[in-house]
């Protein structure tokens, strides 16, 4: 196995939304969107990030004193959330006892990520499942995704991979000989809303997916459908209109946006999005439903 | 569900249980008049002659299967030979906020002036306690182990198909043929084997007529009953007791009233721990149902209806209310009557049929406390079985349980059982195996391994009395390496475990002399071949268990030390125990690491696994394969009840960050909260145990709704589970409710009666648990989607 490696930002057993079967995630570090609805906000940025839960702290004052930057204290005030010097050397979240500090990201070899995804290969074997890479957006770290997929191919694991499409289009399709499944996610068709919401435009978006649907034959397109952003049937529709015309389309899951606590965000230090929005109501998602139905496309899901 | 069975079924759930002197009365009129004018045998079988004889007949409005051990309904019998309440026990069931059993003025009368002064220093329990040593009393006073035979009779027992091939009237020929070949000039043990054959066959007809005595009690209703179809039901409800158990059954109808009369005199002849199960129900079944769709005389809907009153009667039999540390740990109304559905059959092939589906069909409607019911699956069971399962799983009732019947076929053929004998077994009571018709598998008491861990670090000294139990194996200090705090751990183990099994042989004599159990030797081979009771070797099999307690919360204590105290030395042995003694007093910082950064048993890290098998081998090679006095073998259980919260009341602080007096792990299931990556991860680290040398193991995973929703999730859970049998994982319990609703029901508990959850090997009413164990089964991990 090549000695290769990624920023992995957490591997999650039991997946069952991922792709079919029991799957096991592989998260990696590192979106170049900036959509205000993500669930994941702390697997935006490419780097490493500490993460702080004060709520469980017991204020025992040892990330003060472990901490290069810091001094020890005579009394503890709660955790040490010094942003400004912190250099994410991850001494403190070494001596916090109640695991409430966390570094995001890990550097892992393929190796190490082949070594932890394997445990499960009987629940994929049973399920008809595999192993997913996701993010993030995986294909920033194209190389790693690449060593990491030939080894699966090469212990006959099933892969997927879950992309936003933002990406390098030779990375994207140099990848897809070694994937079983892509789940490829859509936003929005108009470019203004689009650039609005996710902070890029869509154009390299769509380019990439009428590219891949040429080389791949099973895609999965995923579209969160958030109120006030791609709920209107004008927008649905141009969605549907243009996943209908991609050969190498197998279904389309439409997801509900739900509502996320600030908690997520204030844990890595940064301030929630000031965007929120009620979530879809079932007959949103229903007729949403129905629009792509309506284009030919049978294998529609609603979550 | 018609309305005649919403009818009965509600009218069972409207009932409270109460306790019936009645049966208590009866047997001490009998005892007091006849004791020492038969033999042992003899005796029992007469006075349980009487008892059928003279007990309140009861037949409800539109019942259709009938028959009650007490008067009524929920109407709990007594068994003052084996256990005698006194009057303050009387009166806390009464007034207790959980699980109450109504006791009036009558049965408190009839206790204080004929039961109790009878019974004094008569009963099993007394004269069990008086024959232990006093080091079997010390170590069970500390909450080493409990005891199941100091008030409840050796059971666990399952009926296989005889009943429904021969009647008492076969099985008494039978009994002839056995008398008729002994021989007084050349065997020695002729006396007894006559007398025990003799008492056989009294049971024999005093089941048939107490049968009878239901056929004229219907007859007599019927010549009251103004509305015609009435009248004929309970024609025929006469006429199906006049033929059995007498007889073989002819029908559906009188094969589920053989059944019931069986299990009537079963829990009527002595109490026995978990009642008395029908076995493989749907396999049993299947014979009578294809002939009698065949021949028009049964349709799908009027088998339904038979099953439903069948089940509502299993519902009526609140089990019987116990004392002292048993009552603690076992509150329940349930009795643990279980039903198999699938399986294998003795051929080995595919025990699944159309009355499986309708049977989980009847589980979903009907949603009772009793009886339980599980799914034996098998590599051959069709996954439409599972699926179906786990559909009415998803509802959050707690049933069916899943077993690995390949699993089960393995453990019972390692124990030396016939490949035919392992396929007829299964499972009964919480989770325990057995060879179904054919084998006395006792438990004899759960067994508190993270109390002899404590006992370890104390140098044999129990801290909460200060009482040297065990054997010095070393002080703290002195203990130099984790290998040597291993050795003293197994020298602990072993002492408390010779105690408990010296106890155990006493009592396994002391229950074949004294306190036969002729009715049961009847139904179970080969008691009637070898003129031998059940409760004396009389059984093919003859198993005898321990069950261990608190392997999860053993394993991450001894990983918590071998990482901080041997491999980081960040504190001595001798500083951790102090810390432990003073129950984490100004070291909460401590008992955070131990709690969040130690390796936990469940999430598939080897660390912490490798210790579990360690001290599961350590368990096996002490226990396994030890005689009984029955010609059987001793063998291992890794199941709770509701043991877990008692023996953590007994247990200080624990290593790995669990406060004095809080409940250990249950089963083989994971510290409560310490597993963290999910099912897969739990199943896997529970796979690492060798569930094949055990009798029954029991996992606890407890699932939200959004987990088994659809059909995605069901497909997954299925690939769960069978992934963890193909690992040879025995048993899996799958408990579908949402923390936010236990919290709803704790804080409004009259509107959330109806809430079932699974508690160990069995379910029950949320709201008829201690706060504790309410609080325990909140804190188990909720397995969330991701």
């Amino acid at each position: 196995m090549p000695n290769i490696y990624g920023n992995v930002f957490n591997i999650q057993r039991y997946s069952v939304k991922d792709g079919p079967g029991i799957r096991t995630t592989v998260f990696l570090k590192g979106c170049p969107l900036r959509c205000w609805w993500c669930h994941n906000p702390e697997s935006q940025a490419k780097g490493t990030e500490l993460a702080i839960n004060p709520a469980v702290c017991v204020s025992c004052g040892k990330c003060w004193s472990a901490c290069p930057h810091n001094s020890p204290l005579a009394e503890c005030p709660g955790p040490l959330n010094d942003r400004e010097h912190c250099t994410v050397c991850g001494e403190c979240v070494e001596v916090c006892p109640t695991g409430g500090r966390n570094l995001l990201g890990d550097r892992q070899s393929v190796a190490e990520v082949m070594a932890e995804v394997a445990k499960d290969r009987l629940f994929f074997e049973e399920s008809g499942g595999g192993v997913t890479v996701s993010g993030g957006e995986p294909l920033m770290q194209t190389d790693f995704v690449h060593a990491l997929l030939l080894a699966c191919r090469e212990q006959a694991i099933p892969t997927a991979v879950d992309t936003c499409g933002y990406c390098d289009q030779q990375a994207l399709i140099s990848i897809a000989p070694v994937t079983d499944l892509f789940l490829y996610d859509l936003k929005a068709m108009d470019d203004a809303v689009h650039r609005e919401h996710t902070g890029v435009s869509n154009v390299r978006i769509l380019d990439n997916l009428v590219a891949l649907g040429r080389v791949h034959t099973n895609v999965w397109i995923r579209i969160p459908v958030v109120t006030g952003v791609n709920d209107s049937t004008a927008e649905l529709e141009a969605m549907a209109q243009f996943v209908s015309t991609i050969h190498g389309i197998q279904r389309v899951d439409l997801l509900s946006y739900h509502p996320l606590g600030s908690h997520k965000h204030e844990r890595i230090g940064k301030s929630s999005s000031s965007h929120t929005a009620t979530a879809p109501t079932n007959e949103t998602m229903q007729h949403a439903a129905e629009l792509f139905q309506s284009f030919g496309i049978n294998e529609v899901y609603v979550t | 569900m018609n309305e005649r069975t919403t009818r009965l079924r509600q009218s069972s759930l409207d009932v409270s249980p109460a306790i019936s002197a009645e049966r208590a009365r009866l047997i001490t009129e009998f005892y007091r008049e006849q004791d020492g004018k038969h033999s042992v045998p003899v005796m029992r079988a007469k006075s349980f002659l009487n008892l059928c004889q003279q007990k309140t007949i009861y037949l409800g409005p539109d019942e259709l299967i009938v028959g009650e051990r007490g008067p009524r309904p929920k109407a709990v019998s007594t068994y003052p030979e084996l256990t005698c309440h006194s009057l303050d026990d009387l009166r806390t069931l009464n007034s207790r906020p959980k699980t109450q059993y109504s006791v009036d003025q009558e049965c408190l009368d009839t206790y204080e002036h004929e039961v109790i002064p009878y019974w004094r220093e008569r009963t099993m329990r007394d004269k069990i306690f008086a024959a232990l040593s006093p080091e079997w009393c010390d170590a069970y006073e500390a909450g080493l182990y409990t005891e199941f035979m100091e008030q409840r009779a050796p059971g666990h027992t399952v009926l296989d198909d005889k009943i429904y091939r021969k009647g008492m009237r076969d099985f008494q020929r039978d009994i002839a043929q056995a008398l008729e070949a002994l021989d007084a000039t050349s065997d020695g043990n002729f006396y007894q084997k006559r007398e025990q054959l003799r008492a056989m066959d009294i049971t024999c007809d005093a089941v048939i007529r107490f049968a009878e005595r239901h056929a004229e009690l219907a007859d007599e209703l019927a010549r009251g009953e103004a509305d015609a179809q009435r009248r004929a039901e309970l024609a025929k409800i006469a006429d199906v007791c006049r033929h059995v158990p007498a007889h073989p059954p002819r029908d559906f109808h009188e094969a589920l009233q053989a059944y019931w009369f069986c299990h009537l005199a079963v829990i009527t002849e002595l109490n026995g721990w978990d009642a008395f199960s029908p076995g493989h129900l749907d396999q049993h079944l299947w014979p009578f149902y294809q002939q009698g769709l065949a021949d028009g005389s049964l349709t799908r809907d009027t088998a339904r209806e038979l099953l439903e009153a069948f089940f509502v009667k299993f519902n009526n039999h609140t089990a019987p209310p116990k004392v002292g540390v048993t009552a603690a740990e076992s509150g329940t109304y349930t009795d643990f009557a279980n039903i198999n559905l699938a399986g294998l059959l003795p051929d080995g092939s595919d025990g699944s049929n159309d009355l499986t589906h309708l049977l989980l069909e009847v589980i979903d409607e009907m949603h009772l406390l009793q009886p339980s019911n599980n799914v034996q699956l098998s590599r051959k069971t069709p996954d439409a079985v599972l699926k179906h399962a786990l559909r009415v799983l998803r509802k959050g009732y707690g049933f069916p349980s899943i077993f690995n019947a390949d699993a089960v076929v393995e453990e019972q053929v390692r124990q030396g059982k016939s490949l035919e004998d392992a396929r007829a077994g299964g499972c009964s009571g919480c989770v325990e195996t057995g060879a179904f018709g054919k084998e006395a598998y006792i438990l004899t008491g759960y067994f508190n391994l993270v109390k002899v861990l404590e006992l370890t670090l104390h140098n044999g000294v129990d801290p909460r009395s200060g009482k040297q139990l065990g054997p010095q194996t070393g002080s703290v200090d002195t203990l130099g390496s984790f290998d040597e705090l291993f050795d003293a751990f197994c020298r602990q183990l072993e002492h408390f475990l010779e105690i408990k099994i010296r106890g155990n042989q006493i009592i396994e004599q002391m229950y074949a002399q004294l306190m036969p159990a002729p009715f049961l030797s009847v139904i179970t081979d080969d008691c009637i071949k070898k003129g031998k009771d059940y409760n004396a070797g009389g059984a093919r099999y003859n198993h005898t268990f321990i069950q261990f307690v608190g392997i999860g919360s053993l394993t991450d204590s001894l990983a918590a030390i071998q990482q901080l105290v041997f491999d980081k030395q960040q504190l001595s042995l001798e500083e951790l125990c102090g810390v432990l003694d003073t129950d984490f007093a100004g070291h909460e910082p401590l008992r955070q690491q131990l709690l969040h950064r130690t390796p936990k048993y469940g999430n598939d890290d080897d660390y912490a696994d490798t210790l579990m098998r360690r001290a599961f081998q350590a368990v096996f090679d002490r226990v396994d394969g030890r005689p009984n006095t029955k010609g059987g073998r001793y063998q291992i259980e890794m199941l709770p009840t509701t043991c877990h919260v008692y023996f953590g009341s007994v247990v200080g602080a624990t290593a790995d960050g669990r406060q004095a007096g809080l409940p250990l792990s249950e089963g083989i299931s994971p510290v409560q909260g310490a597993d963290r990556h999910g099912p897969t991860a739990v199943v896997r680290s529970a796979a690492k145990m060798d569930h094949i040398k055990t009798g029954g193991t029991l996992l606890n995973m407890k699932f939200t709704p959004s987990l088994l929703q659809d059909e995605t999730g069901i497909n997954a859970v299925a690939s769960l589970v069978r992934g963890y049998f193909k690992m040879d994982g025995h048993h899996v319990q799958l408990n579908v409710v949402q923390a936010e609703t236990l919290r709803r029901a704790q804080a409004n508990p009259a509107a959330h009666r109806d809430l079932i959850v699974r508690v160990a090997g069995y379910s029950d009413y949320f709201c008829d648990l201690s706060e504790e164990l309410q609080e325990e089964i909140i804190a188990r991990t909720e397995h969330m989607g991701f």
